[in-house]
């Protein structure tokens, strides 16, 4: 490692440089601009209240992989630096209207956002309108995270590309694990009173029906979002219900209190969940949660897949001692894109997108993973992994447990139908 | 004199109204503006609840996101040629709307003032965002709704694709609602809200129903609120529960405290104060809110009539021609204070960053070595010394400034 | 469904009693200065992270018996400092200050402990179940937070209307000049008891901070909810936040544990409507769902037909 010399200082110098580029164009001072200009990405995501944590977790990444894969081995396009400018959107949908018009002002065409699909949603609706209405000042929407279907189907547009499975994906591998068991009879969904706690209900009431007819749903219930003081009346009806697992699509704090109030309650089931890891999730469930919370998600757990991954997840690790590799899908996205920037040799949006439709790309974890070019959704293999310590390499929140894969589904069985009918801007 | 005097506040206003933008003419400053145009509305509504009215509100988002949602839903009638008028008059739909609403809810809410009140906007405020979460058809979830202006007849050939053309239109209806709501102080329902506000007993006893006029307040409070989510909703294009739950009705509240209650132009200090905190000092430091929240609670504590009253404090020293004599004894308490201020700044900001270096104003500082802590602290602690010390001198300064010259007092 | 209706009335209760431990201290801090302290529920997330930090190094216990001595001492601080200062401005600046005072304390909390979720356990001595009742169990520690909060209840009551310095307390709320007269101190009398209030607040934060997940949002999520008891109870009256508590923990549990909905009522009354109905959102509401609003719901109810709630006395 010793060839990598971490840019310490970058977070740093960003804020100093944009403190100039905001004043700059306030005052509308035109900069000079120099032949090895730094290709300027944003990061848009919470970076400061309740959903901090999971922001600042993903820009670390992010940071980390611009520093490391490229601008510590000579930048990119012949020479030139990534620089990740971070926007805190604070999770709002207001919120992140301000920082576009920032990052827009700065002229910034590339956005990585990924927290609530709420906020994706408003941010691709904006992008949309702005791309027509301002040729020539395009802005291309990674999205790393949010999992809404609706993105890539009625929604979809020509300026998002999604870089993780959407919520149907997920749920029909999900179930495929869920029907290989026997042992379950009766199901229970718990999930936040949003969108995609609704998807998540509707879509695995569906699918369950279909592969396992005999499995009895118990329980559908929706509770508000980040309002709910005590779980134990929920794990009540759990209980009394009978249920033989539980399905909840619930995140952060929600997610927390009700796994804990179910191993409180001393009901031993399964529960099948999409967010149940890392920042500070992994450390509170312990060893509780040992053998009984399972997540889907794409990309890796542990055993790590290859050398280059392990490579990549150490050196990280070396940088930030107290943070993990949460969400290495955007490394991939950040990958994807700098190989679209060298196959077109340009950063203008609408040649991106260009190239990365059909992008067939093989990831750090040696996957071969395909941008599928009429919604613009990839395709990677999906994992069912169980909370635990054994056979952990990589673990979450220094805690000794993490995540450790059972179930593994290949990319070319993730793909689903999709409605998306993309208006395609012309050139 | 007067005339003249008041008249050229609002010349000012006009030309600080529609010069800004020829000045701060970059997308980001044309946002910003947008934002405070949109702020200064909000906040001059609520202030003709809290500081006109006496009434403390902890739900008057309300009024301003079911202003927003229904401007949003005209934006779609008329995108679907359902309706066909041009979006020039959305704020008034916002308008009407909160003002229903405030008749609604005014209805059963001004009936006492003081803790009830606060108590009930409480509730309603908390009662009205959680049912628009639940009623996803008409609000669109926590995903909110959403349209697009530049349908609807041209006006003058412009249709409003362009933020600085949004900005325009919003600084005349600044401008109206702003004129409205100064002559709205200076009719009888106006002064009788001021009169209710410090003695309901003798409001009543001169023959004015406390409960009417407060009433007739809250109504207009809802209006004008309504209005500025009209603003709102022709600015950004949408609109979602965040715009009328408590964080939203928190911000307004502090938007006219940290301004000034008392003053007319106190909310309006206080919303362009805040706006700029909001948009730029969030992206030098992650700990923005942390420094939002102790600004706050120094206003609260030291300058009790907010950023318009210190202004003000300083109106008789101005008239006398004495402001001459403050400026030593200011900068004497000043510049310690400012020294405080950043040394508190920078250990803060120290502590909370795991970089090897630390870089502040062309200075690089080692959080690692103790010495940079002790002389950091030992520099704000003379500085603090500094400020207590003088802080006499200038309080006395202050009192002579103000004072009325000799001759007069004899 | 026995089972159900049996965990409901004990979660019901749990939290209830829960409840009165922040809103006891929030009524008597009213009474007292007339004040509704908007960062009362900060205190009580206060102590919950005291009671983590000092956990981790010195185990359970002692966090039970510091945190909330450290957050008394806090809550004293900023009577003598803080609300002592603005007092002078009127009762609109108090309020104003404590909402501030409760933001600030939000920001403090993350930036000293961080915005992560807090591994801050129940003892291992508690870490049994008290009982199993159809298949269910009763954890110990649920037990030992209802005994706490009783036991509260208990010495509370008996501090106030037996003991000398509860006479004291009582005489001054209503009459402040003639107890000064008398030669009591009266604002430190405030301050104790704005201390005494803030450290109930304090323990409740402690003994909750296990079990309901200890986070920077953890006052956010009760902060409103006391406040609606105090003023359902009646502004001011022990007993009537005692009352309101168990109420609206009752109320939320029994909620929540029911299936019952508009869809059931609709049937009842032999009405259907069709699914793109457009009110349609209305039609398929049921209990569970808006059972975090149901105080808010009593709150406006009781405001508009007895703005003095249950028990209160003060008009205001």
């Amino acid at each position: 490692m010793n060839h990598y010399n971490p840019f310490k200082t970058v977070s740093f110098s960003m804020r100093k440089s944009l403190m100039a580029a905001c004043l700059g164009s306030i005052l509308s001072f035109g900069g000079a601009s120099q032949a090895q200009e730094p290709v300027r990405i944003a990061f848009m995501d919470p970076l400061s209240g309740t959903f901090a944590s999971i922001g600042n977790s993903g820009l670390k990444i992010l940071e980390f992989a611009a520093d490391y894969l490229y601008n510590s081995r000579g930048g990119i396009l012949g020479g030139r630096m990534i620089e990740i400018v971070s926007l805190d959107n604070k999770q709002s949908p207001n919120e992140t209207q301000l920082q576009f018009r920032r990052a827009v002002s700065e002229g910034i065409q590339i956005i990585f956002q990924g927290n609530s699909s709420a906020v994706a949603s408003t941010l691709s609706q904006t992008i949309s309108r702005h791309n027509r209405r301002n040729p020539g000042q395009e802005v291309l929407q990674l999205n790393y995270a949010a999992v809404d279907p609706i993105l890539t189907e009625e929604n979809c547009s020509f300026w998002h590309f999604r870089f993780d499975a959407h919520a149907n994906m997920k749920l029909n591998v999900l179930t495929d694990y869920i029907a290989q068991n026997p042992e379950i009879k009766k199901m229970y969904i718990i999930g936040q009173d949003y969108s995609f706690g609704q998807v998540v209900s509707d879509t695995s009431i569906a699918l369950l029906k279909q592969k396992r007819p005999d499995i009895e749903i118990v329980g559908n219930e929706f509770h508000p979002i980040g309002q709910v003081k005590d779980f134990t009346p929920y794990v009540t009806k759990i209980v009394s219900s009978g249920a033989d697992a539980v399905i909840t699509g619930n995140f952060g704090a929600d997610m927390v209190s009700l796994a804990r109030s179910i191993i409180d309650s001393g009901l031993d089931i399964p529960i099948y969940t999409f967010y149940a890891a890392y920042d500070g999730i992994t450390a509170t469930l312990g060893e509780d949660g040992k053998d009984r919370i399972r997540l889907i998600h794409n990309e890796y757990a542990n055993p790590v897949p290859t050398e280059e991954r392990r490579e990549f997840n150490r050196a990280f690790k070396a940088a930030n001692p107290n943070n993990d590799v949460t969400q290495p899908r955007i490394v991939n996205a950040l990958q994807m894109l700098v190989t679209a920037m060298e196959q077109s040799q340009s950063t203008d949006p609408y040649d991106l997108a260009i190239a990365l439709e059909d992008m067939r790309f093989t990831t750090l974890s040696g996957e071969e993973v395909w941008m599928r070019a009429d919604d613009h959704q990839i395709f990677q293999g999906l994992h069912v992994s169980v909370h635990t310590d054994e056979g952990i390499e990589f673990d979450g929140d220094n805690s000794g447990f993490g995540l450790f894969t059972e179930y593994n589904v290949p990319a070319d069985e993730t793909i689903v139908e999709t409605s998306c009918q993309m208006t395609r801007p012309r050139r | 004199m007067t005339l003249l005097r008041k008249s050229s506040i609002w010349i000012v206003f006009v030309v600080a109204l529609f010069g800004l933008p020829q000045i701060f003419d970059s997308i980001l400053a044309i946002s910003i503006l947008n934002q405070m145009a949109i702020a200064i509305v909000f906040a001059l509504s609520y202030n003709m609840l809290l500081g006109q009215g006496g009434m403390l509100s902890f739900g008057h988002a309300v009024y301003f996101g079911l202003g927003g949602f229904l401007s949003v839903h005209a934006l779609i009638l008329i995108e679907f040629e359902t309706m066909v008028f041009s979006i020039l008059w959305i704020p008034l739909i916002g308008g009407l709307f909160g003002l229903l609403a405030g008749i609604f809810i005014g209805s059963f809410s001004t009936r006492k003032a003081g803790t009830v009140f606060a108590m009930i906007s409480l509730g309603m405020g908390e009662l009205i965002a959680a049912s628009s979460l639940i009623f996803s058809s008409f609000f669109g979830g926590e995903a909110g709704i959403s349209g697009d202006r530049t349908f609807g007849p041209l006006f003058f050939g412009f249709d409003f694709a362009q933020n600085i053309e949004i900005y325009y239109l919003a600084a005349v209806w600044v401008f109206i609602a702003t004129l409205f709501m100064y002559l709205f102080t200076q009719t009888p329902a106006g002064r009788m809200a001021n009169a209710v506000r410090d003695n309901p007993e003798r409001a009543e006893f001169i023959g004015y129903s406390a409960r009417k006029v407060r009433f007739i307040s809250f109504c207009a409070a809802g209006l004008f609120a309504g209005i500025a989510g009209g603003l709102f909703a022709l600015n950004y294009e949408f609109i979602t529960e965040e715009n009328l739950n408590a964080a939203t009705s928190g911000r307004v509240l502090l938007m006219a405290y940290i301004g000034g209650l008392g003053y007319f132009i106190g909310p309006i200090i206080g919303a362009v104060v805040l706006t700029l905190m909001n948009s730029l000092l969030s992206n030098y430091s992650e700990l923005w809110m942390l420094y939002l929240g102790i600004m706050f609670l120094l206003t609260v504590m030291f300058l009790p009539r907010g950023f318009a009253g210190f202004i003000m404090m300083h109106q008789m020293a101005w008239v006398r021609g004495n402001m001459k004599m403050l400026v030593k004894p200011y900068i004497v308490t000043g510049i310690p204070a400012l020294l405080f201020a950043v040394c508190v700044i920078v250990l803060i900001e120290m502590s909370h960053s795991d970089e090897e270096t630390f870089h502040f104003l062309g200075m690089t500082l080692e959080p690692s070595s103790s010495i940079t802590w002790i002389v950091l602290i030992a520099i704000a602690g003379a500085a603090f010394y500094a400020v207590r010390r003088s802080r006499a001198q200038l309080l006395d300064a202050w009192e002579t400034a103000n004072a009325a010259p000799k001759e007069e007092q004899s | 469904m026995l089972e159900v209706l049996i965990f409901a009335t004990l979660n019901g209760l749990v939290t209830g009693f829960l409840l009165f431990m922040l809103a006891s201290g929030l009524t008597l801090i009213f009474s007292m200065m007339g004040v509704l302290n908007f960062a009362h529920a900060s205190f009580y997330m206060l102590g919950a992270y005291f009671a983590y930090s000092l956990s981790l190094y010195f185990g359970f216990w002692t966090g039970l018996i510091f945190a909330p001595l450290i957050v008394g001492v806090l809550g004293a601080l900023v009577e003598r400092y803080g609300l002592r200062k603005v007092h002078q401005s009127g009762h609109v600046a108090e309020l104003v200050f404590t909402f501030g005072l409760a933001f600030l304390i939000e920001e403090a909390v993350q930036f000293f402990w961080g915005r992560d979720t807090k591994n801050y356990q129940t003892p291992e001595i508690l870490d049994f179940p008290l009982f199993t009742l159809l298949g269910q169990e009763f954890s110990a520690y649920r037990g030992f937070m209802m005994a706490i909060s009783i036991g509260i209840f208990i010495a509370l009551y008996y501090v106030l209307t037996k003991s000398r310095v509860g006479i004291i307390i009582q005489a001054a709320i209503t009459h402040p000049q003639t107890v000064a007269n008398l030669g009591h101190n009266v604002p430190l009398i405030f301050m104790g008891v704005f201390g005494v209030g803030t450290a109930l607040a304090g323990v409740a934060g402690v003994i909750a901070g296990p079990v309901l997940t200890t986070f920077p949002g953890m006052a956010a999520v009760l902060g409103s909810i006391v406040f609606v008891i105090v003023v359902i109870g009646g502004l001011g009256s022990l007993a009537g936040a005692f009352i309101a508590s168990l109420l609206i923990g009752l109320l939320q549990s029994y909620a929540i544990a029911s299936d019952v909905g508009m869809p059931d009522l609709l049937d009842l009354l032999g009405l259907s409507f069709a699914r793109d109905h457009p009110l349609n959102d209305l039609w398929t509401i049921n209990l569970p769902q808006i059972a975090p609003v149901l105080p808010f719901l009593l709150l406006v109810l009781v405001l508009i037909f007895r703005p003095t709630g249950l028990l209160g006395k003060r008009e205001e």
